[in-house]
This record gives structure tokens, C-alpha cells and sequence, in this order.
């Protein structure tokens, strides 16, 4: 790891403790009161849920309408171990929730290499139609499971989520894919998205690297899925609909397809536009479908394209940018 | 020691016989030109031998093994390096990570270690960084290294196909139609090229090209095609003479 690297991880994690750090002030002190507190655990599931769509989207290339199966997969595997280790066996809320959770993600990223084997054959259209079918399948699959609750619901799972755990959590999902975006790996990924053909006469194992990065984005959305069921403390299929899917979408679309932190920051605008517009109920969607089509008309791309906000190189051009002024107003004296 | 070898090679496009009864003997170091009329199956070939398309009979053998019913990107391995002919590059990625793509198998660490940043991470890369810059230095790219391929002008866009191509260490490497579209001045660089390459990498080529020029310049073998079969195949000044070659292109 040369110097620069080094500095450019620790503004990172700075940055990271300075935000939990203000946040947990606020909600530490009341000044957030429980709604606040509630919008903000959200952002943090929207987050991992957007980054993990925009893996498998904006990475690996291939349009993914079914993101909501997999969360409900991590979330209904993450209620049943909850209820079965912390309300059964009396275990502490992190052992459970961590448990659940990765297990949760697990066997998301299982369905999706068992739904992307063959699914990942079709291109484009079909592919999409195909994912669409699986998230209908796995709703309507856990509408008519005994073990689920049916359409009544799943009930009785322990509110186990703090702002804490979220927060890291979240932390720890979106670096795990910015990590993994850059590394060999990654960049196979990517070569995918940007022309299969040429990935593969250079060596790049297509088949394989699709098959990886669906099962990468189901295991982290599977994780989102797990916090999300105990934050919320009650499941029911219909959450899991095609229109979590799309919200979803619609967050990494906006944000850039291929943009990690463009999704960041799309997720957190897009959990807390439709709050603030709570005060206009009935023009509240309205508002919501404008500012899409703008959107989408000013820049289709959506805010950042595929390119990643830093700010480690933001800090190196204001630096920089000072330095100039520097020499340039010391210029014609010294050396 | 024979690169390459094709016996009785055929395709069929349901009814339609693409290849039929193509042969081809490539040895180590050498510079062999495919041409022919268009829609002579030049292209078919080329993706016969590189696994994008799998023949109806006969054999590919590269470095003494079959190559027939392999995916392409296994064909890489076994030391085929390609180029497309209309240029297929990672538009919006940086020129370096094009190549660092292509150079994925030189590299060996685990998943683990490149999300965890081991040590062996950063020595790799490292690695992989300079061997590509150094790559791109060879092609006068070094310069763009760090700008978006489709950025690059046509011809060092060819030339960055090239090197990508070089970049996963070919043995034998198809260029299809590398002058396609290019003017006189940057054809002549390009022969330059494909001339040190050959010597500086030590591998041998095989060209598809319609530019006459090029071929008949720096081709030490020509085979000619004309509906699936080879009519004609020799040395450049051979072909340049021979009856059907003439009647192939300029009809009688």
C-alpha cells in the first residue's frame, strides 16, 4: 500500500466516524426524535439495497426487475433465526442479528446462482422478463408457505435494529462492492457490461463472472433484506412487490448506473423526498413522476454517470487549487 | 513446432457452406495472410479458431490440442489472442484498464484478498500496472494511459486492440481487417507495427486484410479464399500472378 492509498482509506474512515458520529449526537441528545431516527435506518436499507441493484445493473450490465426477491429471501431467513435465536434461545441481540442476517445473505446469493445459471443465458429483454418472473415467484411462493405466516403476515419478530448496527453495516456493504469493484475481479465484471465479446477474447470466463456478480448483488441485497426485517419487526409478501423492485431501480438509475456512491447519495435523496412531501399527500406521487421525467430528460445518465464521488481527490483539488493561488500571488519575488 | 493447425475444417450455416475443406499449417514466428473476396468466409474462419463459432467437421488444433468445442475465453489460454474487425474495445474504461483486463490471468489473488487489500493485492497490481504500462509504451500509448479508450483516435484505437490482444501473451495472434479504415500514411505505420510485434513478442500471426499493400508488404504466406475454399496459396509474388486469384476479385 503506497502513501497515497493509505491517506486516501483514512479521510475515508474519518469521514465515515465524523457522519455516525454527528448522527448518533443527535439521536443521542432527542434532537432526532424516533421518526428522524426511523427515516435515517432506512436510508442506510435503501443504501445497501441500491448499491447491491447497482452491482448486478450498472456493473455487471444485466437489468435486474427482480432485486425484491431477494431481499425478502434474506428477510423472511433473517426473521425465522431471529425469532428462533433470540425470542427461543435467549441470544443477545448481536449474535442474532449478525447471524441472521449473513445467513439471510447467503442463501440469497445461493437463489441467485441457482436462478442465474440459467437465467444469465438470455440477453437484454428476456433476461429482464425472467428476473421480473422471479420476484413474483418468490412473493407468491412465500404468500402460500405455511411457515411464513401466508398473506397474514410474519409476526412476532424482535425489534432488534439500532442506528449503530445499521449504520456499519452499510458501511461495511458498500465498501465491500467499491472494494470489489476495483479489484481483478471487478474489472472482469465490468468488462462484461462494457462488451461481452471482447471480455471474452481476452480471457475473461463470462459464464462464470455473470453467474459471480448476480450472486454477489443477491447477497448483499439479501443482507439489506435481513436488517430490514428487524427494523420493521413484521413481514408481509406484498413489501416485496414488483414496486420495491422498481423503487429500487429508480434509486440507482437516478443516482448512475455504475455508480456506487451515486447511489448513496440517490437513496438517501429518494427516502427522504417522499417524507418531506408527506404535507402534499395527494400530489405527493405527482411530484415524485415529475421529478423523474426531468430527470431523466436534463440527464439520463443520472448524477454521477458511472463515475464515483471522492473525497479524497475533492480534498487534493481544493488543495490544490490553494496551492496555485500560493504560488501565484508569490510569484516575481523569490526564487 | 507447428502454432496451428487446421485440417478439413467446414461450416455450415444450415445450408449454407461458409467454410468447406480449409486447411491451414501455421508455424512458430511466422506472418500468414488470409484474403478473399467479401463474403468469402475470411470472418467464419476467424471465429472457428477462436471458439466463437464451432464447426460442422474437421479439426483446429492449437499447440498440439484440440481446440474444437472450447469457449474462447479458454482458447486465450491456450495462447489465441484476437482482434475484431470492427474495433471492439471497453468504450468508457480508462486505455490502462483495458489492457489490466486482458492481463486478469497473470493475476492469482483471491477474491478475499482484493476486497481485504492483503499484501499480495497491492504486489500484484503493482505489477500488472507496470507490465501494462510498459505494454502501451511499446505502442506509443503510455501517453493515454490514464484517458477513456473511446477517446483515442481510430487508429490508436486499433493499435490499443492490439496491445489488449498482446496483453493476454498469445502465441499466435488474429488480426481481422487491422487497416480497415485507415489512410495510406497510418496503414504504413501499422505494417511497422505488426512487423515488431511479431519480432519483439516472437509469436506468430495470422491477417485477414483486403489492403493489398499491407498484405503483399510484410506477408510471408498468403492463403486465398474465395466461397469457403482456399483457390490459391504461396508466397505474395505467387499469389499477385495466379489466374484464379485475379478471376476472384476482378471477375473475368
Amino acid at each position: 500500500m503506497d502513501k497515497r492509498h493509505r491517506s486516501s482509506y483514512l479521510i475515508n474512515l474519518l469521514v465515515i466516524l465524523v457522519v455516525y458520529g454527528i448522527l448518533q449526537t443527535l439521536i443521542g441528545t432527542g434532537i432526532f426524535n424516533n421518526y428522524f431516527k426511523s427515516i435515517i435506518i432506512f436510508i442506510c436499507i435503501n443504501i445497501i439495497m441500491a448499491t447491491s441493484l447497482n452491482f448486478s445493473t450498472g456493473f455487471l450490465g444485466q437489468l435486474v426487475l427482480g432485486h425484491a426477491g431477494f431481499m425478502a429471501i434474506g428477510a423472511y431467513t433473517a426473521a425465522t433465526l431471529g425469532v428462533l435465536m433470540h425470542s427461543v434461545a435467549g441470544m443477545p441481540p448481536i449474535v442474532t442479528i449478525t447471524v441472521s442476517i449473513i445467513a439471510g445473505g447467503i442463501l440469497a446469493a445461493l437463489t441467485g446462482v441457482a436462478i442465474g445459471i440459467p437465467a444469465l443465458r438470455l440477453r437484454g429483454d428476456y433476461l429482464e422478463i425472467m428476473t421480473l418472473a422471479f420476484g413474483e415467484i418468490v412473493r407468491i411462493a412465500i404468500n402460500n408457505l405455511k411457515f411464513t405466516g401466508g398473506a397474514q403476515g410474519f409476526t412476532g419478530i424482535p425489534r432488534l435494529m439500532s442506528f449503530t448496527y445499521v449504520y456499519f453495516a452499510m458501511v461495511v456493504c458498500v465498501a465491500f462492492l467499491m472494494l470489489l469493484s476495483r479489484s481483478r475481479h471487478g474489472r472482469a465484471i465490468i468488462s462484461i457490461r462494457e462488451n461481452e465479446i471482447a471480455a471474452e477474447s481476452v480471457g475473461i470466463n463470462s459464464t462464470r463472472y455473470k453467474v459471480t456478480g448476480l450472486a454477489i448483488s443477491a447477497l448483499v441485497g439479501g443482507i439489506g433484506g435481513g436488517l430490514f426485517t428487524f427494523q420493521m419487526g413484521f413481514l408481509q409478501p406484498t413489501l416485496f412487490g414488483f414496486m420495491r423492485s422498481v423503487d429500487i431501480l429508480v434509486i440507482v438509475v437516478l443516482g448512475g448506473m455504475g455508480s456506487i456512491t451515486g447511489s448513496v447519495i440517490a437513496a438517501i435523496v429518494f427516502t427522504i423526498l417522499p417524507e418531506a412531501l408527506r404535507d402534499f399527500n395527494e400530489y405527493r406521487m405527482v411530484a415524485y413522476a415529475l421529478l423523474l421525467i426531468v430527470m431523466m430528460i436534463l440527464r439520463p445518465q443520472g448524477i454521477f454517470g458511472t463515475r464515483e464521488l471522492s473525497i479524497t481527490k475533492l480534498l487534493r483539488r481544493t488543495r490544490a487549487k490553494t496551492k496555485k493561488i500560493d504560488t501565484e500571488s508569490l510569484k516575481g519575488g523569490d526564487d | 513446432m507447428t502454432l496451428l493447425e487446421v485440417n478439413k475444417l467446414m461450416m455450415n450455416f444450415g445450408g449454407l457452406i461458409a467454410v468447406d475443406d480449409f486447411h491451414l499449417k501455421i508455424e512458430e514466428h511466422e506472418l500468414v495472410g488470409l484474403i478473399g473476396p467479401n463474403g468469402a468466409g475470411k470472418t467464419t474462419i476467424f471465429n472457428l479458431l477462436t471458439g466463437n463459432h464451432y464447426p460442422t467437421e474437421g479439426d483446429i488444433k492449437l499447440c498440439g490440442k484440440s481446440v474444437v468445442g472450447k469457449k474462447p475465453y479458454d482458447i486465450v489460454a491456450m495462447g489465441a489472442g484476437r482482434t475484431f474487425q470492427n474495433i471492439r474495445l471497453f468504450n468508457n474504461l480508462t486505455v490502462l484498464d483495458n489492457i489490466k483486463i486482458a492481463y486478469n490471468k497473470s493475476m492469482s489473488y483471491s477474491y478475499l484478498s482484493g476486497i481485504l487489500r492483503s499484501p499480495k493485492y497491492w504486489r500484484q497490481e503493482k505489477k500488472a500496472d507496470k507490465a501494462c504500462l510498459e505494454l502501451l509504451a511499446v505502442f506509443d500509448l503510455d501517453g493515454y494511459a490514464y484517458s477513456i479508450a473511446s477517446s483515442l483516435p481510430y487508429g490508436q484505437q486499433r493499435k490499443l486492440e492490439i496491445a489488449r490482444a498482446l496483453a493476454t501473451q498469445p502465441k499466435v495472434l488474429l488480426l481481422d481487417e487491422p487497416a480497415a479504415g485507415m489512410n495510406p500514411n497510418e496503414t504504413a505505420e501499422l505494417m511497422e507495427t505488426i512487423k515488431f510485434v511479431r519480432n519483439e513478442f516472437d509469436i506468430a500471426i495470422l491477417l485477414i486484410e483486403h489492403d493489398m499493400n499491407l498484405v503483399m508488404g510484410i506477408c510471408e504466406r498468403i492463403v486465398c479464399i474465395d466461397y469457403g475454399k482456399i483457390i490459391a496459396e504461396g508466397l505474395p509474388n505467387e499469389i499477385k500472378k495466379n489466374p484464379d486469384v485475379i478471376k476472384a476479385y476482378l471477375g473475368e
